[in-house]
């Protein structure tokens, strides 16, 4: 079935209105390109002919996209039949994937705004697999009831035994109180950043970046430079606070956290974009309980799912497998329970502290750190100008106590523990994640120790999973200790390997 | 089995890799070696005036690349073990940084032998294990051809009277 590909019963096209979104798109871009161009042009060739080239550029690229859009959707089907999942498209040589229905592990549903408007979705449909390119099937776009239909459908299975303690239906819906801790995270100075950036680069797109250094140089005449410093990165961190607020609102705009008959979490949020993703439960492995140090300061936490079976592009944008966002901490700890139908959440479970052998190790590296650049500026000072070495001074003064806290607090954050069917390890400063994993998910273990460690009777012992990052380590354990939490954690696994005495 | 009675440590596995694979690992270090030195050795024959700054980069690289192929074949000889068991694959490496992995036999989902042309050349291959785990693959180097085809076939034999999915 070469050419007559899909065109048995059960196999559906894409929406046709995929070539307006297309057509539409295209026009935005070609809109961004057009108005630079016709400037350019409007110079050497006069006005009427350069807009007359921009349009005729413009026309020309709408049509060839939407032409081709319309190839693609004609030359597309997809079937979601008893056993498999079909997709078959391309030009020239027919590309069809093909996925077995029991393997489905994922089903989301994205809508940019256009989309939205139009009454459309892409469907993302994802199996287990974490090696190979071949485990995902994006329809794009079908209508919305089309694409919920596919979700209910492929994700729907009976799943037998399920705790009966926990509901179904509402986990978690959005407090607007939470809010709050959108300004802590690291967004905000990112995005004050980003803002200083976007103004000089528009400003030198329209030729008038030295006007707006001249404006900002005036505003500030006769007021000394640390002020002129301090008050531009206030303002800088004021518009990253006002941004960070506004993605807040878009992305979890409408956020509910449900499980549905069937044993599906699923998760829709957003305001211009709606994203929903469910994941099975049987899929998931455990939850991290992430807490960066602003938000942790403030008191809260956020919790991502630890599962099998996202993409590895899906892991590395963090916020795809956010089941909650940052929210007081007992409340995630709370929903982290829910999510895991266990009375208690394991990440609030009491840990195991490392050696102090581990803090010695981490002052040290720290210091280093920190003493890198300074070492730097001294020997440089001595050598060229005596200037470098005030300045060597007072990075000394800001990094090493900076470092030292550093340090300290990531000392006091490593931990590791069994509770119930989890393993439980905590550790990072910047990033704290208290990780619990279910012992059932543990598919292996690396023990690595180097030199400085043996010296100090220290190991790091790495629980690899199929799930999340693909392993989890309490670092810096007691050698003794975290080889005996290891062979707990997994009966039968480590004990045939292990001398004790 | 609770913690503070006694110490508890990782015993070694039990195969040690073939003698072959020293010198495999002595020839991997001095072609690691040979690359950097006859880059600089050249361009110092070629330009006189910069001779001294390529030509002593040069010889400190020879001399602690000669060293480490000295050195580090033995010592490795000496720590990398492996070992398998009806349950799990077993390996220990490294010396500086020791590292021990271990995948139960019930989560292997590929097992690949490689040989690599200097492996050939010394007759040997490498087995790799993979789990589904994105970090978990566990290698065994330095085993003779007849070893690494015997382990590979007892390997796939294993995990495929093993059910489970892997995950």
């Amino acid at each position: 079935m070469s050419t007559a590909a899909g065109s048995g019963p059960g196999w559906r096209r894409l929406h046709p209105r995929t070539v307006l979104v297309t057509a539409l798109v295209t026009a935005g871009v070609a809109v961004g390109a057009a108005v630079p161009v016709t400037v350019a042009l409007s110079g050497p060739l006069g006005y009427a002919a350069a807009v007359g080239w921009a349009l005729t550029g413009a026309a020309l690229l709408i049509g060839c996209a939407a032409a081709g859009d319309y190839v693609r959707w004609r030359r597309t089907r997809y079937r979601a039949g008893a056993e498999r999942v079909d997709l078959h498209t391309g030009l020239l040589l027919v590309k069809r994937r093909s996925l077995a229905r029991e393997r489905i592990r994922s089903v989301d549903l994205t809508a940019r705004p256009l989309l939205r408007i139009l009454g459309l979705v892409t469907v993302r449909i994802g199996t287990g697999e974490n090696t190979g390119g071949d485990s995902t099937l994006t329809l794009d776009p079908v209508a919305r009831a089309e694409g919920e239909r596919l979700r209910r459908d492929l994700l729907d299975r009976v799943v037998p035994g399920s705790a009966a303690a926990h509901r179904d239906g509402e986990l978690a819906t959005l407090d607007p109180r939470w809010i709050r801790y959108a300004p802590v995270s690291f967004a905000a100075p990112l995005l004050g950043g980003a803002a200083a950036g976007g103004v000089m680069q528009i400003s030198d797109w329209v030729g008038a970046q030295d006007e707006v250094i001249r404006w900002i140089a005036d505003r500030f005449q006769g007021t000394p430079l640390v002020w002129t410093i301090a008050v531009l990165a206030a303002a800088a961190l004021a518009a990253g606070v006002i941004g960070a607020l506004g993605l807040w609102i878009e992305m979890w705009w409408n956020y509910r956290l449900e499980r549905e008959p069937g044993g599906t979490l699923r998760v829709r949020r957003g305001l211009f974009t709606s994203r929903s993703l469910s994941v099975e439960e049987r899929r998931l492995r455990g939850v991290d309980l992430v807490e960066p140090l602003g938000v942790r300061l403030a008191g809260a936490a956020r919790v991502d799912a630890i599962t099998t079976g996202l993409t590895k592009d899906e892991e590395r944008s963090a916020d795809h497998n956010t089941l909650l966002p940052a929210v007081p901490r007992a409340l995630a700890d709370a929903i982290a329970a829910e999510v895991l139908r266990e009375p208690a959440a394991p990440t609030g479970a009491p840990l195991t502290a490392h050696p102090r052998a581990a803090r010695g190790r981490r002052l040290r590296r720290a210091l280093a750190v920190a003493l890198a650049p300074v070492l730097v500026q001294v020997l440089l000072g001595v050598l060229l100008t005596p200037v470098l070495l005030w300045t060597a001074l007072g990075c000394a003064v800001v990094l090493l106590p900076l470092a030292v806290a550093l340090a300290l607090d990531a000392y006091r954050s490593l931990g590791h523990t069994l509770s119930g069917g989890y393993l439980v390890t905590r550790s990072g400063s910047v990033r704290r994640s208290t990780a619990a994993l279910q012992r059932s998910g543990v598919i292996g273990w690396t023990v690595k120790q180097s030199l400085f460690q043996r010296r100090a009777g220290l190991l790091s012992v790495t629980a690899t999973t199929a799930a999340g990052g693909g392993a989890y380590t309490a670092h810096d354990t007691d050698a003794s200790e975290g080889l005996a939490f290891a062979a707990d954690a997994v009966p039968g696994l480590l004990e045939p390997f292990l001398e004790r005495g | 089995m609770t913690t503070g009675e006694g110490t508890i440590r990782l015993r070694p596995p039990r195969n040690a890799p073939d003698r072959r694979a020293v010198g495999w690992w002595r020839v991997q270090w001095l072609l690691l070696t040979a690359a950097p030195v006859a880059v600089l050795g050249v361009l110092g024959g070629l330009i006189a005036p910069a001779r001294f700054w390529l030509l002593t980069p040069a010889a400190v690289i020879a001399g602690i690349g000669l060293l480490c192929a000295v050195l580090f074949p033995l010592w490795w000889f000496r720590t990398h073990r492996w070992e398998v068991t009806d349950e799990a694959v077993y390996v220990s490496t490294g010396v500086l940084l020791r590292e021990w992995r271990i995948a139960p036999m019930s989560r292997i989902q590929t097992v690949d032998t490689v040989r690599g042309p200097l492996e050939q050349l010394f007759g040997l291959a490498t087995v790799t294990v993979t789990t589904a785990s994105a970090k978990g693959a566990v290698e065994i180097e330095g085993l003779t051809h007849e070893a690494a085809a015997e382990l590979a076939e007892r390997l796939t034999r294993i995990t495929q009277d093993t059910p489970g999915d892997a995950t």
